[in-house]
């Protein structure tokens, strides 16, 4: 264990507790909240794992953009300050669920990897060693990204603005 | 001091013994407090200038500690947590705030290596190799300082205002983050210490005088959108709507008091001087001197450079203090418009411009499969213009309509009898004008009608 | 990569987090404090504030669309960032590619122009 693994554990941990934190609390705009905290530590564990670009991009856009876009949904329906009791459920079946799957894929992670290392390749996540491969080997997947975003938009639009 | 020329690479950071680290992180931050409580006197010295009065000019000479005084005076007001507000977050939306301004500036490049206590060191704090994104990160994660304190209030003026400055600061981001792709395309690296260093040499040369190849010129259009949408992004005038106070009295920060509103004001000043301190190392060559000053051997080494990168921020400063004492403030409608419809599509077009040009600069086509390539952009560019969604006409109803057009149980209309005066100068103009320009419904009949 | 550059990153991010919690934490000791029953009330310009709904409030689905413009548009900058540093790598595949890419959001955008996504009115 070097302080790195140290390090790589504890916000691990960070992200499972403040994942539960999501579910458990019973105020929405607090959920958002720890919904942030979360996803940030999911992109400093990417940053130890020297995946820079991938950590910087989880930061942009998951950060950024989609909790605003989720904090946004929130706002327009309904974000009242202090607890809302629909949000108190019985946690039994929910935690089955996710005890269970959370279990299983650690297990999965287990048996296919065991305890074996693998040393961090040095010149790893930086944007040229990433977006080469995209924009040469992975031309296809990277095409149908600008799909999914059109339908995506549409799809926004016609949502919102109701159709003709 | 002997001249140590020597640009910084990526391979220089992350070298420094902690005592350094410390002492830069210091400075960087003493840096950012000095700058603001500055940057707060110079504007409304500037301004003060602009509007043919003297400004604050009482506290300490010339009015320097005016802001030091403001600042000191706001942590001895009364911490106000209103009734309905959600504690938790009201408390953490201004750290959010600062934090994230403070963080943003972990990467401006002040200057060249140079020697500090027999150690050599880059005058950085340090740098990443995706170090531009860093800077977008923070301005991205700033936005919940805005949206959770106007939320957090528990009042209805800043819960609007926050909504309203989040959709703008994002807005916003787009085309500043768009504005960037041609720096990054040109310099080939997301460092900023290689973004300085790409623009260094190859200046040009119009006899006597040398045009500096800083990429504000070379890459102007993405310059002057990112300007724009720089102000756009910290809420400036003469788009800064989130403080309009004929219509949400503050903004998101109404219910904030002592120092948690000064947290809030810190964030927006420092935020200024980062996209003043980003623009410079973009496009404006760094801490590079221009020409004139370069002539001298010294200019670009040791200790100078942090001169010239803070003159640089100085001027940025100006320049959006001069828009504040120049322009009014946008309607929503007409600056999201701007956002959208002007800097957003002129960002692509240019983006898909410039790597046309560059491609066909790389390839060795011949003259002919050149023109070509031409010929098929501009052909392209003729059906894009066909195809161009036509703007509909709304169809204009008169006020007489539009007031049968009401629905039942509408509020009821107050009398619609202003009467426009005519202005003086179109009255000398326009002799034969001399009826008043009526507004209003035209059979009303209580209404003065003579001027 | 060595994580090391980073370093400086984190302590101005624990300094700035330490100056600001500071702050906010000594502002109720720092100030005097009077209580007045209208001081804590919601500041509606001195009316008696209005009873948000309950629920919360209802907003414009403009702010909706504008938050979902920005992912696209945000996603479209994260893809740009890579290609324009390795563009002097890539040559005329890369130009086409990209072409395509912008070519298709930029229908998508068209088509939210089209339909009045972009307007506030």
């Amino acid at each position: 264990m070097t302080g790195l693994d140290l390090l790589l554990a504890g916000i691990g941990l960070v992200a499972v507790g403040a994942g539960w934190a999501v579910v458990a609390t019973n105020q929405v705009v607090r959920a958002g909240l720890w919904l942030v905290v979360c996803l940030g530590a999911l992109a400093a564990e990417y940053l130890l794992l020297t995946a820079e670009l991938v950590a910087w991009t989880q930061v942009l856009i998951y950060l950024g953009a989609v909790v605003v876009l989720l904090l946004f949904a929130v706002m327009l329906t309904r974000a009242p300050i202090g607890p809302s009791p629909d949000l108190d459920r019985k946690v039994g079946p929910a935690s089955v669920v996710g005890v269970g799957v959370g279990l299983s894929l650690g297990t999965l992670f287990a048996v296919a990897y065991g305890w074996t290392k693998y040393a961090l390749p040095a010149q790893h996540g930086n944007a040229e060693t990433v977006g080469g491969p995209i924009f040469t080997s992975w031309v296809l997947p990277f095409e149908v990204v600008s799909i999914l975003l059109l339908s995506a938009l549409v799809g926004a639009v016609v949502v919102s603005r109701g159709a003709k | 001091m002997k001249p140590l020329a020597q640009d910084p690479t990526l391979n220089d950071f992350g070298h420094d013994p902690w005592w350094i680290v410390l002492i830069k992180v210091v400075v960087v931050f003493a840096f950012l407090v000095v700058m603001t409580l500055f940057a707060i006197w110079y504007e409304r010295r500037v301004v003060a200038r602009m509007q043919v009065r003297p400004g604050p000019n009482r506290n300490g000479p010339f009015g320097l500690l005016q802001s030091l005084a403001d600042g000191l005076k706001l942590a001895f007001k009364e911490d106000i947590m209103p009734k309905l507000a959600d504690k938790a977050v009201f408390f953490i939306a201004p750290v959010i705030s600062t934090v994230c301004a403070f963080t943003a500036f972990s990467i401006m490049p002040f200057g060249p290596v140079v020697s500090l206590f027999g150690h050599k060191t880059p005058l950085q704090l340090t740098d990443i190799p995706v170090a531009v994104l860093l800077v977008l990160a923070c301005s991205g994660l700033g936005i919940y300082g805005v949206v959770l304190g106007g939320w957090a209030s528990g009042s209805t003026y800043p819960l609007l205002g926050g909504l309203r400055s989040s959709a703008q600061m994002i807005s916003y981001e787009v085309a500043m983050g768009l504005s960037i792709v041609a720096v990054f395309m040109t310099s080939g690296t997301m460092s900023t210490s290689g973004i300085v260093a790409a623009q260094a040499g190859s200046d040009t040369h119009w006899g006597p005088i040398t045009a500096p190849s800083w990429y504000a010129i070379l890459l102007l259009p993405s310059f002057v959108i990112y300007f724009v949408s720089a102000i756009g992004e910290t809420n400036r005038a003469p788009f800064d709507l989130p403080e309009a106070e004929s219509e949400l009295v503050g903004g998101f920060h109404t219910e904030y008091s002592s120092l948690k509103f000064a947290l809030f004001f810190l964030a927006e000043y420092i935020n200024m001087v980062t996209v003043s301190a980003l623009c410079t190392t973009l496009f404006l060559g760094g801490w590079r001197a221009p020409w004139p000053i370069s002539l001298w051997a010294g200019a670009n080494s040791g200790w100078w450079p942090m001169l010239w990168f803070t003159i640089k921020i100085l001027l940025l400063l100006f320049v959006f203090v001069w828009l504040r004492g120049t322009l009014p403030r946008l309607r929503y409608d007409q600056f999201m418009r701007f956002g959208w419809k002007v800097l957003i599509p002129a960002n692509l077009i240019w983006i898909v411009a410039l790597s046309g040009i560059k491609t066909l600069q790389k390839s060795d086509w011949d003259g002919t499969k050149r023109t070509m390539v031409v010929v098929g952009v501009v052909i392209l560019l003729l059906i894009v213009a066909l195809v161009w969604p036509s703007k509909k006409e709304p169809e204009k109803l008169t006020v007489a309509d539009q007031i049968a057009a009401r629905p039942d149980g509408s509020f009821p209309l107050p009398p619609l009898d202003l009467v426009v005066p005519v202005n003086p100068r179109a009255k000398r103009i326009t002799a034969s004008r001399e009826e008043p320009v009526t507004v209003g419904a035209p059979d009303d009949s209580t209404g003065p009608k003579e001027a | 990569m060595s994580l090391s550059p980073y370093v400086p990153i984190v302590g101005l991010f624990a300094l700035a987090a330490l100056f600001a919690l500071f702050s906010v934490a000594i502002a109720p000791f720092v100030g005097p404090r009077r209580y007045n029953r209208a001081k804590l009330d919601a500041y509606e310009c001195g009316i008696e504030p209005t009873p948000q709904p309950i629920g919360g409030g209802r907003f414009p689905v403009k702010f909706y669309l504008t938050a979902m413009l920005f992912i696209v548009f945000d996603i479209e900058i994260i893809f740009l960032y890579p290609w324009a540093v390795s563009f002097n790598q890539l040559g005329v595949f890369g130009f086409i590619e990209m072409i395509l890419f912008i070519g298709t959001v930029f229908v998508a955008y068209a088509y939210v122009w089209r339909r009045g996504g972009l307007d506030w009115d």
